[in-house]
């Protein structure tokens, strides 16, 4: 038994609902109580979906224990079929149906549904979560879908270059993108943007907006890309070792990823290297000029970003490749970096070692806030979650991974991956910083004129709506009172008060740990320029 | 469609149904209940579903700490249940070592809590006599298989009356959730009536119970308190029967009928109230502009369907396509009924895709119903009001009459001033 107040992730069902609503012709009949239907809002709210989840619930009440639940399944799958006529079928349970056994897979598989596919889905609610689950769905579906074409054992590999010898173009599908997963919309329409112009076609794009029939075209294509390995990784490694297809594994968030990307294609697929993939004499490879990452990020108003402390919280893909920008493309200085996605642990893991980090592998979000304060960072990059935190402490934040709001599925075009997913990251991490700037700025500047209560600006009364965001954003915080036996004189106090203050907190809590290490009762001035000057050096 | 009858001796035409049913469990009640009692805390004994569920209905994730979670089961609670107990122990006793400031914890059975047979009533007694004194912890079910979205409110309510103290004394008890400012606004006016005890169960703070006796008369502030008005009633209470207080014609009636059982004189009565609900009309009168002679459906939801579809026809002028509820009170809600124009279809349960097709045939004006429905329903085309913006909002009395209104016709004013040609 274990407290949670808030999750990152539901449970293993839920997943497959992502997965059957990212599809068309689908349906999911789920052995669920009344009340399971909650879930309905998280597509119809969350990502404004103008349908009905496909799914329909037997939502079974205590009365019905006592008699024949089973006869509900029946009937529930009976009517679903008949209504809308899926072209496959998802049978399942949630939670408290596990506890009852009726086995709804087997009832479906028992019954005359007019020769549709059928797909059993074995979650275990109480143990497995949402990522999980939508994996699972995904890979069982096509598992099942795909049955009848399974190669015999021993069947000699497809080569990712026989579209060479077909006299057509390379081809792969995009596996992974999926309603409630991050920004997954915009990002299929970049990426396959993207494979066009290196003259690289996509034959299927699943589960978001797949149809059945789409799912059993996945062996035409020369290769998998797994584009979201948090739902796609078991299904990619399936279609390897089952019918022999190659999978891309490099996720193209940031503009090195994509190129490297690019790369990894290029020599799958056995395509000549165009040369601006090549890395030239300076390093620097013309592809990476189809974004504006790189350009931003060299120009002398980002000077200010150099060494920035970044906390980093979100699924595993997106936090490992979040690490990733930030050190190496935007010269953040990563202070910390995990991820609630266990079965990935392992990859996050060695992202952070490579960071010199120790992976936060957690799913207690009180667990990720106190990390997240003892790293004192300038900046949080997390899930909705780290932004309630973040808030909490003052800190600017930018979204970069589901657990998702309303907020995080725009109306306009924002991609997280390729060349201008990288544009989309510049500004939406560097933005935050900027207003946190502007509030050095405003403290710096405090004592003018212009600043002193009541100064109207030339619009008259104007000035309390049009400022008041920062102030709003950025409570200083409240004096501190000095630890365990020391005090601080008063100019110590001073000279406390001219730091900005963000980072204030941290310069205090440094000088005190100085003074004790030096047996200091009082801190002053001094004392806070030789802390200084100990921890710089 | 399915079996119809009359509803008693009343005209009224009741569907039955039965087959997928779209509504919130009762946990979801937590939402609004843990904002009235501010040292209570609310923790549901269930599973992931359970946490995502109170999640995703809450909204807002703006607290690090709040004051309700999940004591989510794991596979090895689910293979023993003394280690079950064990670990709501330690859990429980974890929490209240963090949280110092509980002073009444609900442990609050779910779905698979209920289905494992997990003894919380034993519990909550094994809790007390450890806890000797410093917290009260109390059970009841928000379960999906018992219970539906506000009924969950019942539940607690419920668990609580037999620590509420007995007392002869004469006072008004009003019981059902409401807002702070609504609360005493009402207390006032019933003080104006010369009522000088006005309590209210839940009460602000978990400790402060109002008591409870042969002196008290009951008004239920909401339609879905059924087990909380037996178990008051069984305690000696009167339960005073009226319309509910929405509207300005409810609200009169309920206070009145307050008024009634502790003999203010009519003239008084009307002195008071009678100014109340001119002003209301005034300021239901430009939302009646807007709904008068628009076709409503309401959708099986929060229980408040009778006595909003009541409002929205006496007051407002609407037309009544069909009032979907959860369960049908007859009891409770005997007074909302005499009130329906005949003829009113009443459904009673739910088969969500047939009264979607009701709905479809229909084409209603608006459509009230839940978050799952809402958007789905915009997009074919019709104007849609969702219900759980109800049991958050104030709009309870006389003096929130013309903000019930607006709630409504801010759908249809809405789709009005949009235009993108």
């Amino acid at each position: 038994m274990e407290l949670t107040l808030w999750t990152y992730e539901g449970p293993p069902h839920v997943g497959a609902m992502r997965i059957a609503t990212s599809m068309e012709g689908l349906h999911y009949v789920l052995h669920a109580p009344q009340g399971d239907t909650y879930a309905d809002l998280l597509f119809t709210m969350i990502e404004r979906r103008d349908r009905r989840p496909p799914v329909t619930y037997t939502t079974f009440q205590a009365r019905d224990l006592g008699g024949d639940t089973a006869e509900l399944v029946k009937r529930s799958i009976g009517e679903a079929v008949a209504r809308f006529q899926p072209e496959a079928l998802l049978v399942g349970e949630s939670c408290t149906a596990e506890l009852i056994q009726d086995q709804p897979g087997s009832l479906a598989a028992g019954m005359d549904l007019g020769g549709i596919p059928v797909v059993s889905l074995d979650l275990p609610a109480y143990s497995k979560k949402e990522n999980w689950g939508a994996a699972e769905t995904l890979y069982q579906l096509v598992r099942g879908l795909l049955r009848a074409q399974l190669p015999i054992p021993g069947f000699e590999k497809p080569s990712p270059r026989r579209w060479q010898q077909e006299g057509r173009r390379p081809r792969v599908n995009l596996l992974g993108p999926s309603l409630l997963g991050f920004r997954c919309r915009d990002d299929v329409r970049e990426i396959t943007r993207l494979l066009a112009e290196y003259g690289i076609d996509v034959t299927v794009v699943a589960p978001l907006g797949a149809r059945p029939a789409d799912l059993m075209r996945i062996p035409t294509a020369d290769a998998n890309v797994c584009l979201y390995p948090e739902v796609a990784a078991p299904l990619c490694s399936w279609l390897e070792r089952s019918f022999g297809m190659a999978t891309v594994r490099t996720v193209p968030l940031g503009v090195g990823a994509t190129v490297a990307f690019l790369r990894e294609l290029h020599v799958l697929l056995g395509l000549e290297l165009p040369a601006e993939l090549e890395a030239g004499r300076d390093g620097v490879c013309q592809a990476e000029r189809h974004s504006r990452l790189p350009w931003y990020s060299r120009s002398v108003d980002s000077t200010y970003l150099t060494a920035k402390r970044v906390f980093i919280f979100a699924d595993a893909t997106h936090a490992i490749a979040a690490a990733r920008i930030a050190s190496q493309e935007l010269g953040f200085k990563v202070v910390g970096l995990g991820s609630y996605s266990r079965e990935l642990a392992r990859e996050v893991r060695a992202a952070a070692a490579e960071l010199g980090l120790e992976a936060l592998i957690t799913d207690d979000y009180l667990a990720v806030e106190s990390a997240m304060a003892a790293a004192a960072p300038e900046l949080v990059l997390g899930t909705q979650m780290e932004r309630h935190s973040a808030k909490r402490l003052g800190i600017p934040c930018a979204v970069i991974s589901s657990p998702l709001h309303v907020q995080d599925v725009p109306a306009r075009y924002s991609p997280q991956m390729g060349f201008e997913g990288a544009n989309v990251i510049f500004d939406a991490w560097v933005h935050p910083l900027m207003m946190g700037l502007e509030e050095h700025l405003i403290g710096m500047f405090r004592h003018d004129f212009e600043f002193v209560d009541g100064h109207l600006s030339h619009l008259e009364g104007a000035t309390r709506s049009a400022e008041p965001a920062p102030a709003a954003t950025s409570p200083a915080p409240a004096p501190v009172p000095a630890a365990e036996g020391l005090v601080w004189s008063p100019d110590g106090e001073a000279e406390l008060a001219k730091i900005p203050f963000f980072v204030r907190g941290k310069v205090r809590k440094n000088t005190e740990a100085y003074a004790r290490e030096r047996g200091l009762a009082l801190i002053d001035s001094e004392a806070l320029y030789e802390a200084k000057a100990h921890f710089s050096s | 469609m399915g079996p119809s009858q009359a509803i008693d001796e009343l005209p009224l035409e009741l569907l039955k149904e039965s087959g997928q049913r779209e509504v919130f469990c009762g946990l979801t009640s937590i939402v609004w209940l843990h904002r009235r009692m501010p040292d209570a805390f609310f923790l549901v004994v269930g599973s992931r579903t359970c946490a995502h569920l109170i999640q995703s209905a809450a909204g807002v994730m703006i607290f690090a700490e709040p004051r309700f979670g999940t004591a989510i089961l794991g596979e090895r609670d689910l293979a023993g249940l003394a280690d079950a107990n064990e670990e709501l122990d330690r859990l429980v006793k974890d929490l209240l070592e963090r949280r110092p400031e509980i002073r009444t914890l609900f442990l609050v059975g779910s779905c698979p809590s209920e289905v494992i047979k997990l003894d919380l009533a034993k519990a909550a007694e094994r809790l007390n006599t450890q806890l000797a004194g410093r917290v009260m912890v109390l059970n009841y079910s928000g379960s999906g298989i018992e219970t539906t979205f506000t009924q969950g409110e019942d539940q607690a309510l419920q668990a609580m009356v037999p620590l509420m103290p007995a007392s002869q004394v004469d006072q008004l008890l009003i019981v059902g959730t409401l807002a702070d400012a609504v609360e005493d606004r009402l207390i006032h006016l019933f003080g104006r009536l010369g009522i000088p005890l006005v309590t209210s169960l839940p009460p602000r703070r978990s400790t402060e119970l109002p008591p409870i006796g042969p002196g008290t008369r009951v008004l239920l502030a909401q339609p879905f308190l059924s087990a909380t008005a037996r178990a008051l009633v069984n305690r000696g209470a009167q339960l005073l029967s009226a319309p509910y207080p929405f509207g300005c014609e409810g609200s009169r009636a309920w206070m009145a009928a307050g008024a009634e059982a502790f003999g203010v004189p009519g003239p008084l009565v009307a002195e008071v109230l009678d100014p109340l609900v001119e002003r209301g009309r005034r300021a239901i009168a430009p939302h009646r502009e807007l709904l008068a002679g628009k076709r409503l459906f309401l959708l099986p939801d929060s229980q408040l369907e009778l006595s909003l579809g009541r409002f929205l026809q006496r007051e407002c002028g609407m037309e009544l396509v069909e009032v979907g509820t959860p369960y049908l009170d007859r009891q409770l809600l005997a007074a909302e009924l005499a009130l329906l124009p005949e003829a009113t279809r009443i459904s009673e349960g739910q088969d969500v895709e047939r009264q979607l097709e009701r709905v479809r045939a229909a084409r209603p004006d608006l459509v009230v119903c839940g978050l799952g429905l809402a958007n789905p329903l915009e997009a074919e085309g019709i104007a849609t009001k969702w219900s759980i913006e109800l049991v958050f909002s104030p709009i309870h009395g006389c003096d929130q009459a013309g903000d019930l209104a607006e709630l409504f016709a801010r759908s249809l004013r809405r789709r009005a001033v949009l235009s993108f040609a």
